[in-house]
């Protein structure tokens, strides 16, 4: 506890002043528990997944569950963990710490974002009462449209949490406009804060469209209106133009705060300013503006064109260059820096190490010819998650022990940490990479059970799992712990140099006690 | 350990060439593991070798400030996008190959629905569950669908298209090897998706021609018969060979002349009638514990031969 002894967590006493709080930061704690709660349900359904698939045949579920349990993996996955994930939680608490503000521009529309997350979330579990639902994250018609189960009211919850982010985004694009302290301008910002920024752009102009049609999927259903469905004069491939043209930006918006938080990171242990500020600051941009055109990749196969899966495949190929130098930058930071390798830059490595091996296999699959052998294939699944759980998860890991002394004024375990990182590192990789082999080798994704020649890949996959699994479970065991037990941290135990550091830990709950005034960069390392 | 020798032992990247287009697949696919592997180990090498030369020795440690550099910044902007551009045109020109069918392709007709594939001949001929094609002669693919999306994929030819009902789209290929090739669906189409296989056989032009003549390439007993039917029209996909074991309908092991319980109506002997009814009209009888429309009526689709090869074949179960 900090020295005058208020701060944000005893400001106000009892479980109401948390449910009607105003404060960012609070607002941020809700959010790491319930999406915490959310991620390891999603977790579990992936261990049961990678468990059914340790043998050819049925192993411990049949295949309408194993249909439910890949839908609700990658339904809770994305709409509840990885999208919300690092914005809502970490965006939350720091993005006015580091600007330098009191609180977001619009605080009762931040908690009102919360209640929608959780109402969209209550609303997509009830489809578990209507007999779960089994059409994949993805609901292409016209399956989604005739397949039973819950299927309307897991949309509905969809269509409500697109909300919550929209809001969101709204607030922080407000926030970083408006509220910056005395002498931040928009080029002495903290790279997260421009990952959150680029990523708020992206949560405004995106996500109402798949508002928009998973909406229409449920009009169809309910209503019988022809839009998607061939039977009733619709177009299927319509639905997946309208569905990736949020989706595919939504990648980003999963991406983009976790490249923020690497910044962050790398700086910070390597004590050294950040090469190439401009160039990371202006790449997350660019990454959004490009990110709205690519859309059509996911449908190289789909029946869309020739001419323009070309033009697809050119434009995703532009993606990967502001991604490449963020990259190059970030390793070109540690050149002549004095790197210390606390859990924090342990996960920042692993997350560069697993990240260039995602990117470099997005450019295969952004090869056009090469797509047509690897799409809907276990390559694609490695793919995926290598940028998804390597990159986005990670960076999260790796926040959460960074900032953990801010948020609760005491130091998580290193000790647990490293272990933690170390599991979750090696276990992701046996995981994931023979997942890569095994779509070369042609096996199809969404399989229930497949031919005896993928068995023993699929079992090396299902063991790294459980390597994953404990991972995450001592990340669990060590916040515990250092909530409990942990070491009192100081104002700044990493000498970092961005504001959020500047105030007492946890901070008190008007953030600062009087509003800073900045003078140089965010990274002045000298 | 056995098992993970064995992974190593068969192919363990690209499958089998067996079309004219894999090969060049195959290059590009090369091409681009040479490309990634030497941007990763240059990447994520430096990385390392950073780490270990710049580990941290005291907390007193001066370092550079070095805010950033045209040249280094310049060069790997523009490397990257050099080699993706190449990446880009191969991949055009690969892509344009794989669906851009000859002049003089073969055409067949693909109808595929929930779970199971039709090949459809201009001759009249129609081939459940297999694909028969000569060697050496184009092949174009017109595909549509019953119900909902599906996916034509053979990993042998490289090759993959969506099947979208109320449109047609096309594929094609030639065939290099005989033998038989796996199908696979690659887009999610409900309970039995994984299960929803076929093969090619890729036969010599004159066996092709005899095939198309409506002769047999193979004289099969009914047993046999109602084996392969049994495979190719994707009865394994639900109906199981094992004791008790439930994949989506009852086992047909032991079910000849047993007494089958219904939800709606009395009790029957699983006789040659029983299965007839059950083939043709899957929803007359519903066994207690399972659920109706969980299977398509095969009225009409198999003939009087087919059908008694697969009582021979349930027959032969026990």
């Amino acid at each position: 506890m900090g020295a005058e002894g208020s701060n944000y967590l005893n400001h106000e006493k009892g479980l109401w002043s948390w449910l009607t709080t105003l404060d960012h930061k609070r607002i941020g704690i809700m959010y790491f528990i319930t999406i915490m709660t959310f991620f390891l349900i999603g977790g579990i359904f992936a261990l049961g997944i990678r468990l059914e698939l340790f043998s050819v045949g049925k192993t411990i579920m049949d295949a309408g569950t194993y249909n439910r349990f890949m839908t609700f993996h990658g339904a809770i996955m994305v709409f509840m963990v990885i999208v919300p994930g690092i914005p809502a939680i970490l965006g939350n608490f720091f993005l006015p710490l580091q600007i330098g503000a009191q609180d977001v521009a619009f605080p009762r529309l931040n908690l009102l974002s919360w209640y929608m997350l959780m109402l969209g979330a209550a609303v997509s579990f009830s489809s578990l009462i209507w007999g779960g639902v089994d059409t994949g994250w993805t609901f292409y018609t016209p399956y989604s449209i005739e397949a039973e189960g819950g299927v309307i009211t897991m949309v509905l919850g969809v269509f409500i949490m697109g909300m919550s982010s929209v809001l969101t985004g709204l607030n922080f694009i407000v926030t970083v406009h408006k509220l910056r302290c005395p002498g931040m301008t928009m080029t002495k910002m903290p790279l997260f804060i421009w990952g959150l920024y680029s990523t708020a752009i992206l949560q405004v102009l995106a996500t109402p469209v798949v508002g928009i049609t998973v909406l229409l999927l449920a009009v169809e259903r309910i209503l019988g209106v022809g839009i998607f469905d061939p039977a009733l004069g619709g177009d299927p491939v319509l639905f997946q133009h309208f569905f990736w043209f949020y989706s595919h930006p939504a990648v980003y918006i999963m991406i983009i705060p976790a490249m923020g938080i690497i910044s962050e990171i790398i700086t910070c242990y390597s004590r050294k300013t950040i090469f190439g500020y401009t160039a990371i600051a202006y790449s997350s941009l660019a990454i959004a503006g490009v990110s709205f055109f690519v859309w059509g990749h996911h449908m190289f196969v789909s029946g869309q064109s020739t001419a323009a899966g070309v033009i697809f495949s050119l434009l995703t190929m532009l993606v990967g260059v502001p991604t490449a130098i963020k990259t190059f930058n970030w390793v070109a930071t540690m050149y002549k820096g004095s790197i210390r390798f606390d859990a924090p830059m342990l996960y920042a490595i692993g997350f560069l190490f697993v990240f260039t091996i995602g990117g470099v296999t997005g450019i295969m699959l952004a090869t056009a010819g090469m797509d047509v052998h690897f799409h809907d294939t276990y390559f694609v699944v490695a793919h995926f998650h290598y940028v998804m759980v390597g990159g986005t998860l990670m960076a999260l890991m790796g926040g959460i022990y960074y900032w953990f002394p801010k948020m609760f004024g005491k130091i998580a375990s290193d000790t647990l940490g490293r272990w933690s990182f170390v599991l979750v590192f090696c276990g992701f990789n046996v995981t994931f990479f023979p997942q890569f082999i095994l779509g070369s080798m042609g096996m199809p994704r969404r399989y229930f059970d497949y031919l005896p020649e993928y068995e023993s890949l699929n079992r090396i996959s299902t063991m790294g799992s459980w390597a994953i699994g404990l991972g995450f479970l001592l990340v669990l065991i060590s916040v515990i712990k250092g909530l409990k037990s942990g070491e009192v941290a100081g104002n700044n135990p990493w000498q970092a140099k961005t504001l959020e550091w500047d105030t007492q830990s946890p901070p008190i709950h008007e953030n600062f006690k009087e509003i800073p005034t900045v003078t140089g960069g965010p990274y002045e390392y000298r | 350990m056995l098992w993970i020798s064995k992974a190593y032992a068969g192919s363990s990247s690209m499958p089998p060439q067996a079309s004219t287009m894999a090969a060049d697949v195959d290059y590009l696919f090369w091409f681009l593991i040479a490309i990634s592997t030497i941007a990763s180990v240059l990447v994520i090498g430096g990385m390392l070798w950073f780490l270990f030369k710049y580990k941290r020795k005291s907390d007193n440690d001066k370092t550079a400030y070095i805010t950033h550099n045209h040249l280094a910044e310049f060069l790997w902007s523009f490397i990257p996008l050099v080699l993706f551009m190449v990446c880009f045109v191969w991949g055009w020109k690969v892509f344009h190959d794989l669906r851009t069918a000859p002049e003089n392709a073969y055409e067949v007709y693909v109808k595929a629905k929930k779970w199971a594939w039709d090949f459809e001949y201009n001759t009249g001929v129609v081939s459940p569950g297999e694909l028969v094609v000569p060697i050496g002669k184009p092949i174009k693919l017109l595909m549509t669908s019953e119900d909902v999306l599906h996916s034509f994929y053979v990993p042998s030819f490289r090759i993959k298209q969506d099947v979208v009902p109320g449109r047609y789209t096309a594929a094609w290929f030639e065939a290099t090897k005989l033998g038989e090739f796996q199908i696979f669906c690659t887009e999610f189409c409900g309970l039995n998706h994984s299960g929803m296989l076929a093969k090619v056989k890729v036969v010599t032009p004159e066996a092709f021609e005899a095939y198309l003549d409506g002769k047999k390439i193979e004289k099969l007993t009914p047993l046999q018969l109602g084996e392969k039917i049994y495979k190719t029209r994707n009865c394994n996909g639900c109906h199981s060979l094992k004791p008790n074991e439930v994949i989506v309908g009852p086992t047909f092991y032991g079910l000849y002349g047993k007494e089958r319980e219904f939800n709606k109506a009395s009790s029957v002997v699983a006789d040659e009638n029983y299965i007839i009814e059950s083939i043709n009209n899957p929803n007359a009888k519903i066994v207690k514990g399972f659920n109706a429309n969980q299977m398509p009526a095969f009225e009409g689709q198999l003939s009087e031969e087919e059908l008694r090869g697969v009582i021979e074949f349930i027959k032969a179960q026990k």
